[in-house]
């Protein structure tokens, strides 16, 4: 998993609550056996005119967001579905980090698995955020994991809470695999403990 | 004296193999079940890192999200389908799961098949790559969707890192009204307290109505969970639990049996037991609902107009209803009663089951399919296609004009070529109403087997109770 520690960018901004992962990824891109190229299906609905061309209006198309590594989504972002193709998307198309007041619980924990950090801010921060961009579409914040901050252009930091389990792994680039398999031994007992 | 536990601690303290301070709990997982589409990157992680499966004798696989519904053979499905259940194949022979493939007679949906061979059972940890594996809390098991890291995670280790969930109690007191169903008072929560009104919680579904629901019933209430944001949803195991899974394949047997009883007995919540959250909600006004908006907590009885965004004070929930009408093209303070349908889909983890089956039929029978209205009905399993066969049903679905399909996710997910065509409208009695969720630009509404059934006849959305007067 790529580490995740200080990030500066642009903000895409998304302001639809309840994005559910069929918007994310639609399941007609589900039929792969790997997660390469999913960007492409990336809020294909939203995304694309019916005859396949990009929709001009749409923020990933407008060429003042190429480049930028931050969603700024609506309440409850990643609702529905426990597709991990959705965080392979959004990652895959580049985005590192998303900035909401709310995630789904299955999308927040796919998304911390893959270098993918879901930023829960206040209503304040939140709204500050999307005036902002509207305002200036180049605002750029500073997503600090390890002092747990976004910094806005105006100076102020907003706090974040992450899990520490989580923060390290993101900060470190680890799998929580890893973690587990060291506990190998104490899997071990307590299956013998149990099926006894 | 001890402190009184809800039924999830107790599921969820005897399953923790480790905790320490600074990380989440190890959580043993008793049951896996695995399906074709969130598995394949899961069994190539194990593969890149020499791993094996711990315990393929805890492991189930089976097909049911990409698979034709028009035959058993795979002559019809598209490239990419083909070439991910073949894939689905070996990954599961390589490392020696057991696969319900096509040919299976036990074959079928993932959340119908757990319960139906006796894999589910009270008191598990159950988990699967797909979120309405809370289907499965029915009989009392901690049971959730998972993406495929973890997929991957329990493959390996049989384990999950997890923090324990909160807990939200949902009562349903008094009697349902005739016409009114499980999917009804499932939709009717979700409406109340919202998508993301359970984030964060496990459901714990208790009350007069909740016990009175047969086992079918008490699955569409849990596999819905998720649409209202918690990802588990539980019912304590009772009488109906135990009678429905005496028997069954996997079940216990004889002494097994009886250990088992003693067991699942102490399962329920105890007197006093303290919830983070609740809501009660009258059983005995529910009507049957539908859903007129792009998520499924946009629902409402079923006699009630399509909502006015101009009357939402809220502006951000104003704004996402103008969007869902706008996608479905409705007119708010119209009745959503009378509004015509294209399509009507009797099936899904939700709604597929024999009882779900024999009350479509109730209506359906000696009835005729509208005019220019496609009726797709497709049992959740194999075995319940069978059993459906036996007792006439196909030949009802037939004779009323509608098409009577194999097992699977079909027009649920829409993977398998089972899908609306864009604009369209169907009565579908799945679980997401999402935007093109039955195919692109495809527009659900989403109801009960007897509200789709009812709906089929006339061509038109209509409440059920004016078949049963």
């Amino acid at each position: 998993m790529k580490k995740f520690q200080i990030l500066t960018s642009r903000l895409i901004p998304l302001p639809h609550n309840d994005v559910d992962t069929d918007q994310i990824i639609p399941a007609r891109y589900l039929k792969v056996i790997d997660k390469s190229g999913l960007e492409e299906g990336l809020f294909a609905g939203w995304r694309y005119l019916p005859d396949g061309s990009p929709k001009p209006d749409f923020p990933l198309n407008q060429p003042q967001f190429q480049g930028a590594q931050i969603l700024l989504a609506g309440d409850n972002f990643g609702c529905g579905s426990s597709r991990e193709h959705a965080p392979w998307a959004l990652v895959g198309w580049g985005i590192r980090a998303i900035i909401s007041t709310s995630f789904a619980d299955i999308f927040r924990n796919n998304s911390l698995k893959n270098g993918l950090l879901p930023i829960i801010v206040d209503e304040e921060t939140h709204q500050q955020l999307f005036a902002m961009v509207a305002d200036d579409p180049s605002t750029r914040v500073t997503v600090d994991l390890d002092a747990q901050t976004v910094k806005l252009p105006n100076g102020r930091e907003a706090a974040f809470p992450i899990d520490e389990f989580s923060k390290v792994c993101l900060l470190e680039g680890l799998d929580q695999l890893g973690y587990l398999l060291k506990n190998e031994e104490k899997i071990a007992a307590f299956e013998q403990a149990m099926e006894k | 004296m001890p402190q009184p536990k809800t039924l999830l601690q107790k599921v969820w303290d005897v399953h923790v193999v480790a905790k320490d301070q600074a990380s989440p709990s190890i959580l043993y997982i008793d049951l896996h079940l695995v399906h074709e589409v969130t598995s394949p990157q899961a069994f190539s992680g194990l593969r890149q890192k020499g791993l094996r499966v711990r315990r393929p004798d805890r492991t189930v696989a089976t097909m049911d999200h990409s698979t034709p519904t028009l035959s058993l053979s795979l002559a019809l499905a598209d490239d990419m389908a083909v070439r991910q259940l073949r894939q689905f194949e070996s990954n599961c022979s390589d490392f020696g799961i057991p696969l319900y493939d096509l040919e299976h007679p036990e074959r079928g949906i993932v959340h119908v098949i757990g319960p139906e061979l006796g894999l589910t059972q009270p008191g598990m940890t159950i988990v699967c790559g797909d979120s309405h594996t809370s289907t499965h809390g029915a009989f009392g098991a901690l049971a959730f969707g998972i993406g495929t890291s973890e997929v991957e995670h329990v493959l390996a280790t049989q384990s999950l890192l997890q923090y324990r969930p909160k807990t939200y109690l949902v009562n349903f007191d008094g009697q349902l009204q005739p016409g009114v169903a499980a999917k009804d008072m499932i939709l009717a929560l979700i409406a109340k307290i919202g998508i993301g009104g359970g984030t964060g919680h496990v459901f714990e579904f208790a009350g007069s109505a909740v016990r009175a629901l047969d086992m079918e019933g008490r699955m569409t209430l849990c596999n819905m969970s998720i649409e209202a944001g918690a990802r588990a949803g539980m019912i304590a195991p009772d009488d109906a639990t135990f009678e429905y899974l005496a028997g069954r394949q996997f079940a216990p047997r004889g002494a097994a049996w009886d250990a088992a009883l003693d067991r699942w007995r102490s399962l329920p919540s105890d007197a006093g037991a303290v919830y983070d959250k609740s809501v009660t909600i009258d059983a005995s006004k529910l009507e049957p609902m539908v859903t007129y908006g792009t998520n499924p907590s946009m629902g409402a009885p079923i006699s009630q107009p399509v909502p006015d965004p101009e009357q939402e004070a809220d502006p951000a929930k104003r704004a996402a209803l103008e969007k869902a009408l706008r996608y479905m093209d409705l007119q708010p303070g119209r009745p959503l009663t009378g509004h015509p349908v294209d399509v009507v889909f009797i099936g899904s983890c939700t709604n597929s089951r024999l009882s779900d089956l024999r009350l479509a039929a109730s209506l359906l029978k000696g009835r005729k399919v509208a005019d220019g209205v496609r009726l797709l009905v497709v049992p959740g399993s194999e075995n319940i296609r069978r059993q459906a066969e036996a007792e006439g049903i196909d030949k009802i679905v037939r004779d009323a004009g509608g098409e009577w399909r194999y097992a699977g996710c079909s027009m649920c997910i829409a993977m398998n070529g089972d899908q609306l065509q864009p604009g369209q409208y169907a009565v579908s009695t799945s679980n997401r109403n999402f935007e093109g969720r039955q195919g692109k630009g495809g527009r659900t509404f989403l109801a009960s087997p007897l509200t789709a059934a009812a709906s089929a006849i006339t061509g038109k959305v209509t409440d059920p109770r004016t078949f049963m007067s």
